[in-house]
């Protein structure tokens, strides 16, 4: 694999105190939460974006915000980079480590503190994962909205960090507008509250800087986040067309028409067949794009919503149209489409970028990626989240050859960059991280980058946490 | 009198901005005036408004996004997503009526105050709208930040720093934001009889079922009177509003009327009078009563908004209105602000806060306008306030935290 991309030099002089700042931080948490050996380091060096891997020079697993705040305290008095970690599934390398840094992992602080039903909130530890906050409250009817992939295992504190959004948040909003609260332990180990019960806060809005702010900003011990009441019942259905165009404006008109369903997906001919072939979904394989259009309420509301799609996909010629009769077969379509990314991992090596355009660019962007990709002799499968313009085409390549890897790793950063010149964003939900880090001139000017670091600046002065992310290496405050 | 400053670009509100940091001289900022008397007083030789800054840039319906400059009326925006069946889902109030001031709100003081209305319970507030700035901060630098998508994480999210900070961050010049299909129909149900007490579970329990309540305000007897000239039904009103497709609203309102049954008998009210009377939910209008007299706007856990007015009423003369559920609570003081024993309140009841929307001269000299911060997070406000506005020259005190230190 290359190594494109540059980490910050590790402290020499912290790198030799290793011994002790190890024997320093068993002192301020229980010793089964003190990872230090070589071997034990090994599963904490990378996160989801597998390309690249660091050894920390330790890492803590605290159970309380006193710890976490006592860790803090330390590695601020010491300036010792502090590298935050959820449950390591960051497609960006947000969660990966330095040689210099201790990492901070979140994931056994995993306790639901409180829910309450009458204001219709629940109060998490930021290591409880993403799911169990709805299956903690299905039974009652309720359910917390944003949904990524990685909802099985990914923290409520990584979300946070990645303001991370999934395949129904056209309807409902990302993690930023279903946080109400959090817990956070500032560079000095203060502990601040933001937010709370109240639908709004006061002052400036520093919860909604935090949201996204990739563990940059402080470390989120506990997050009180919105619950809403289940629908009665959702319905996803397939639309097969015979172009993305075809696709893409039928998209378009159904918002136009003034109906927002609660998820609109998209995957190309290469999406559709590498799910297809794993999930067995029954998705068509005689159509160039397929739209799972997914809408919800009450059976008649249902009803009435579908009339309308199907009539405006019918004028986009849709060639294929079916609805789930079942929840099995709902849960079927939705199975081929959540698996993309697994279903890819059998048959090839691929990096998923992540890029927002604006809707009406959407056929352009697919066309232009599709020359970029053959332009590096490669292979690409798009499945993205239609409603929003948020894409996410897989570059299919292979590992052990770097100079594939290479070729994957240079049409990726044109992609990105083809997604700002359309009028979009270089990440819509995965975060900068590593990754795209040195991507974000590209997107925004040295004075808008300066004013992003003056404010992360105003929490961390020194850049103890998370330090070799998000900000190009040059240029920093 | 002080000068009025009115830029035509956003170049020249830059030089403006920058020419005062120079010579460390305060700007008031604003934009129509329409919230003039909101916040703390700013002493300022001089005032810079956004107003001369105007106009729709792109607009794309089936992209569900708009980008306005600061200036423009919001009167204008409305007008043009309501040719296309579309709106602000956040139902952005109209202050004018309380405050007691003339001209026009624009789109960026509407923002730069996350004002927002009765679907901020499901729909967010503004600053869930707002996707993208350009501002002019302290230095006079033109800066952008987040973008005209509705998914985007990449770097800070400086637009919900933006959102609500009273224009002592910087001066709007253009917002991108998010806009959404108006609903086709709307329908209200009313609740007659309740306490605000029953009411507060009566609105919990709507809340809490799939039929998607839109809306939910409780209006004691006190107030009841002044909505819909009077035509609401006798006894203290619980109001719920569904609303989108027609076929779809039939349906949830029966389901919604029928669970309510257990709490109150029920009426309905049909798309012209639930418009009316959000509306006037919306803009305050029981206490557009051309007063200076007291008029807070509080924050709290929706559960606890009823407590915090029943534990008032023991102290001091309060009257007072509830909606987002009961966590929006407005209250009007019979003479004086009360601010301590409200703050010390809203503490004691789990935390929120209270921001003096409208008072005498004399009483806002006295009374901080917004709930003071906690010791910590009051100097990061500061450091964050000074990231943007060095100087200290963009309305200086128009919030009470977020000065220079």
């Amino acid at each position: 694999m290359t190594e494109a991309i540059k980490f910050l030099e590790p402290d020499a002089a912290i790198l030799a105190r290793r011994k002790e700042i190890v024997d320093d931080l068993a002192e301020l948490v229980p010793p089964e939460r003190l990872v230090h050996e070589p071997v034990e380091l090994v599963p904490f060096e990378t996160d989801g974006f597998l390309a690249y891997r660091r050894r920390p020079l330790a890492v803590v697993l605290p159970e309380t915000t006193a710890q976490v705040a006592a860790v803090m305290k330390y590695c601020h008095r010491y300036g010792i980079p502090v590298v935050p970690r959820g449950a390591g599934t960051s497609l960006s390398g947000g969660a990966i480590p330095q040689e210099d840094a201790v990492v901070l992992g979140l994931s056994a602080m995993s306790r639901i503190l409180d829910i309450d039903y009458a204001n219709r909130t629940a109060t998490v530890q930021a290591g409880v994962t993403n799911l169990s906050i709805s299956d903690a409250v299905g039974a009652d009817g309720f359910f917390y909205a944003p949904d990524p992939s990685s909802q099985l295992a990914c923290t409520i504190g990584g979300n946070i960090g990645m303001n991370s959004g999934g395949a129904h948040c056209l309807k409902y909003g990302v993690t930023t507008n279903n946080l109400l609260g959090v817990k956070l332990v500032l560079v000095d180990g203060t502990v601040v509250e933001l937010g709370g019960k109240a639908l709004d806060t006061a002052g400036y809005d520093l919860l909604g800087v935090v949201c996204g702010s990739e563990g940059q900003l402080g470390i989120v011990t506990e997050a009180t986040v919105r619950l809403i009441a289940k629908p009665e019942g959702a319905r996803p259905v397939l639309f097969g067309f015979d172009s993305a165009e075809a696709a893409g404006s039928c998209v378009a008109d159904v918002i136009g028409a003034g109906i927002v369903p609660v998820a609109i997906e998209f995957m190309d001919k290469p999406a559709i067949e590498i799910c297809e072939a794993f999930a067995h979904a029954g998705y068509p394989l005689d159509v160039e794009a397929l739209l799972i259009v997914e809408v919800e309420g009450s059976e008649a509301e249902m009803e009435a919503m579908l009339a309308s799609i199907v009539e405006i996909a019918r004028r986009h010629g849709v060639r294929t149209v079916r609805e789930s009769q079942s929840a099995l077969e709902a849960a079927l379509i939705w199975k081929g489409r959540k698996s993309a990314f697994g279903a890819t991992g059998r048959i090839a090596d691929y990096i998923c970028m992540d890029g927002t355009v604006p809707l009406g660019q959407l056929a352009y962007v697919l066309r232009k990626t599709s020359e970029i990709i053959d332009r590096y002799g490669l292979r690409v499968a798009n499945v993205f989240h239609a409603g929003d313009g948020n894409m996410h085409p897989l570059i299919l390549y292979n590992i052990n050859d770097p100079e594939d890897a290479a070729r994957a790793e240079a049409a990726g950063m044109e992609i990105l960059k083809l997604c700002v010149d359309a009028g979009g964003c270089l990440t819509g939900e995965h975060g900068v991280g590593i990754e795209k880090r040195d991507l974000m001139r590209h997107q925004y000017s040295d004075v808008d980058l300066a004013q992003q670091m003056a404010v992360r600046a105003a929490f961390d002065p020194a850049w103890i946490l998370n330090p070799s992310k998000v900000f190009p290496l040059e240029g920093r405050e | 009198m002080a000068s009025q400053l009115t830029p035509a670009t956003e170049t020249e509100a830059a030089e403006i901005i920058r020419d005062h940091a120079e010579r460390a001289a305060p700007l008031e900022i604003r934009g129509g005036g329409t919230r003039a008397g909101f916040g703390n007083a700013v002493q300022a030789a001089a005032t810079l408004s956004s107003s001369g800054l105007s106009g729709i840039l792109t607009y794309n319906p089936a992209e569900m996004v708009m980008t306005a400059r600061a200036g423009t009326s919001v009167a204008e925006i409305e007008a043009a997503l309501d040719a296309n069946g579309q709106a602000m889902a956040f139902e952005p109030p109209d202050h004018r009526p309380i405050m007691g001031t003339t001209g026009e709100p624009t789109i960026g003081g509407l923002f730069a105050v996350n004002a927002s209305g009765p679907r901020r319970i499901t729909a967010g507030a503004a600053r869930d709208s707002l996707l993208g700035v350009r501002f002019v901060n302290g230095h006079g630098e033109i800066v952008k930040a987040g973008g005209r998508v509705m998914k985007n994480v990449t770097g800070l999210d400086l637009v919900k720093l933006m959102a609500g900070s009273h224009g002592t961050l910087g001066l709007l010049t253009e917002v991108t934001f998010k806009v959404l299909p108006r609903p086709k129909t709307a329908a209200t149900i009313v609740l007659s009889g309740l306490d605000d007490e029953a009411a507060t579970h009566a609105m919990a329990a709507a809340m809490a079922l799939p039929v998607e309540v839109s809306g939910a305000a409780h209006l004691p007897e006190s107030v009841k009177s002044r909505f819909l000239s009077g035509g609401l039904p006798e006894g203290p009103a619980t109001v719920l509003r569904v609303e989108g497709l027609e076929a779809s609203v039939a349906v949830r309102v029966e389901k919604l009327a029928a669970a309510m049954q257990r709490f109150a008998s029920t009426t309905r009210l049909g798309p012209e009078e639930t418009a009316v009377l959000w509306r006037e939910i919306r803009d305050v209008k029981p206490y557009a009563d051309g007063t200076m007299r007291p008029l807070w706007r509080v924050s709290v856990a929706p559960s606890q908004g009823e407590k915090l007015v029943a534990a008032l009423r023991l102290a001091t003369g309060v009257d007072a209105f509830y909606d987002w559920q009961g966590g929006l609570v407005w209250m009007r003081m019979e003479a004086d602000p009360e601010a301590e024993i409200l703050r010390r309140y809203i503490r004691a009841l789990g935390g929120g806060h209270a921001t003096l929307v409208r008072a005498s001269g004399a009483v806002r000299a006295s009374v901080a306008a917004f709930e003071p911060q906690e010791p910590a997070l009051a100097l990061l406000s500061q450091r964050v306030k000074a990231k943007f506005d060095p100087v200290g020259i963009l309305n200086p005190g128009r919030m009470t935290t977020g000065e220079p230190a």
